[in-house]
């Protein structure tokens, strides 16, 4: 439906992306450090402690990655569409848009479900990057790994499949959560209890659509990959 | 602007926005029971009614805000109720609706309220243009030094005006006013009253104005139609509505303690 509202497209991209940049590391971060951690043991018990590098590089690009930023973006992006599309509604905002013969969906959902499903794809891999660097600070504090080594070992597991597969997903599941979101918001009625709704449904109900897309996209690879 | 009451004379009675037989209803609830009422060139419509009694439906419907269940709503010689894409938006741009929270986008600033509309609907102009048409338009409300404010930081009087000023901007033929001096003090109602005039004399627009303050009716309004279970009741000047002993017109005016 061009043209396209780019200037907003780009703001939101900002707004997606970059503002979620800050809780993403921390949480990427941690999920490495911790997901090591819990490893250890179960892997020491074998003796088996070098493949440490590959586990958690497989874990985190297939699915820890995805998934921990999809739901962190459904609950900061997602609870954020909702609101500020309900309270656009409520205070008829989007009906003054109408009146002024702007489209109001090219304007506030168009530009929004862009932004989340070209900029979650990009989340993801750097989300994926901060937990293998976490990962690798807790190899190296304990085994004194060099960071070649461990990224010998990291790679050494991972197909193009695997990278090529978790940027689709995100992509499907960033594009869920804008959709989601904007509907919600779209839909909003009943003032200020009605913008809250939203914002928690948005929430909710883009969580509970990426566990059952994260079930069928495994199925669907999982098929690929024998 | 000025404090005089300017009424321009009605040229002619050529109707801009022609309503037959409107019926609406929400969750099987009839709210408008066969509206009939025409608005005619250069004059100010006034529609009384108690809350609930519809008003706003029939104004959303004007705008092409809502359906109706059944009727006709012709504007400009055109069955707004039947067109779509781009006539749809020709015709739009030529209504202005001002909403009765005002509805200014709250993300953006006073100057990005009307710049917003301006540039997507009239391409052709250069930035210059657009910022000559937004002071002109925010002189005419009196708010240029509001210019860069943002609505939160304006009071209720002012975004009714740049409410009114981002519709202007886009220079309608027809504005519609929901509720125009609602939750105001009389003194800034009074402004918002002077301001209605002042832009059916500037930018010779046909209005129609939604409200329950008499005082509101009384000043900006060259016809007046209560609006009473989902009918248009009576119609006429001001005068000739008031001049009457029946219970629900004196009901208004008991309530509004106008003599």
């Amino acid at each position: 439906m061009p043209p396209y509202e780019w200037k907003e497209i780009i703001r939101q991209c900002y707004e997606v992306g970059c503002k979620t940049l800050p809780l993403i590391s921390l949480t990427g971060f941690i999920t490495g450090i911790v997901f090591t951690k819990q490893s250890r043991p179960s892997l020491s018990e074998f003796g088996a402690t070098s493949w440490l590098p590959s586990l958690v590089s497989i874990a985190i690009i297939r699915a820890l990655a995805p998934l921990v930023t999809s739901l962190i973006m459904a609950g900061k992006v997602g609870s954020s569409i909702g609101a500020e599309i309900g309270s656009m509604k409520v205070s008829e905002q989007i009906d003054a848009m109408e009146i002024t013969a702007t489209n109001p969906f090219k304007y506030l959902v168009v530009s929004r479900v862009l932004a989340c499903t070209c900029m979650l794809p990009l989340l993801v891999l750097y989300s994926g990057t901060v937990s293998l660097l976490g990962s690798y600070i807790n190899i190296h504090a304990n085994e004194l790994t060099s960071y070649r080594a461990f990224l010998h070992e990291a790679f050494a597991k991972i197909s193009f499949l695997d990278l090529f597969s978790s940027i689709i997903k995100s992509s499907l599941y960033g594009f869920t959560i804008g959709i989601i979101s904007c509907y919600k918001g779209y839909n909003a009625s009943k003032g200020t209890v009605g913008v809250g709704k939203a914002a928690n449904q948005a929430v909710v109900f883009s969580m509970f659509a990426i566990f059952l897309e994260e079930t069928v996209v495994v199925q669907f690879i999982n098929s690929f990959l024998r | 602007m000025k404090e005089e009451n300017i009424k321009p004379a009605i040229n002619g009675k050529e109707v801009v926005i022609g309503i037959r037989g409107l019926y609406k209803s929400f969750d099987h609830i009839l709210v408008l029971k066969g509206v009939d009422i025409d608005l005619y060139k250069g004059e100010n419509l006034v529609i009384l009614g108690k809350s609930g009694s519809g008003k706003s439906v029939l104004i959303k419907i004007i705008a092409g805000l809502l359906q109706p269940d059944k009727g006709t709503v012709e504007i400009l010689g055109k069955d707004m109720l039947h067109l779509k894409g781009k006539e749809l938006q020709s015709l739009r741009l030529k209504i202005g609706f001002s909403f009765q929270k005002s509805a200014l986008y709250d993300s953006m600033t006073v100057r990005e309220n009307l710049e917003f509309a301006l540039v997507r609907n009239k391409k052709d102009l250069s930035p210059k243009e657009v910022d000559e048409a937004i002071l002109k338009v925010l002189e005419h409300v009196q708010l240029s030094d509001s210019i860069n404010k943002l609505p939160s930081e304006l009071s209720g009087g002012q975004t009714k005006r740049i409410g009114v000023a981002r519709t202007l901007v886009l220079q309608p033929e027809i504005m519609l006013y929901d509720e125009p001096t609602a939750g105001l003090d009389p003194v800034t109602a009074g402004e918002i009253n002077n301001m209605i005039l002042e832009v059916q004399k500037t930018y010779k627009t046909s209005s129609v104005i939604i409200t329950h303050d008499l005082a509101c009716a009384k000043a900006t309004g060259n016809r007046v139609a209560i609006l009473s279970e989902g009918k248009i009741f009576i119609q006429g000047s001001f005068e000739k509505v008031f001049n009457t002993d029946n219970a629900l017109i004196k009901s208004f005016y008991d309530y509004n303690f106008i003599n």
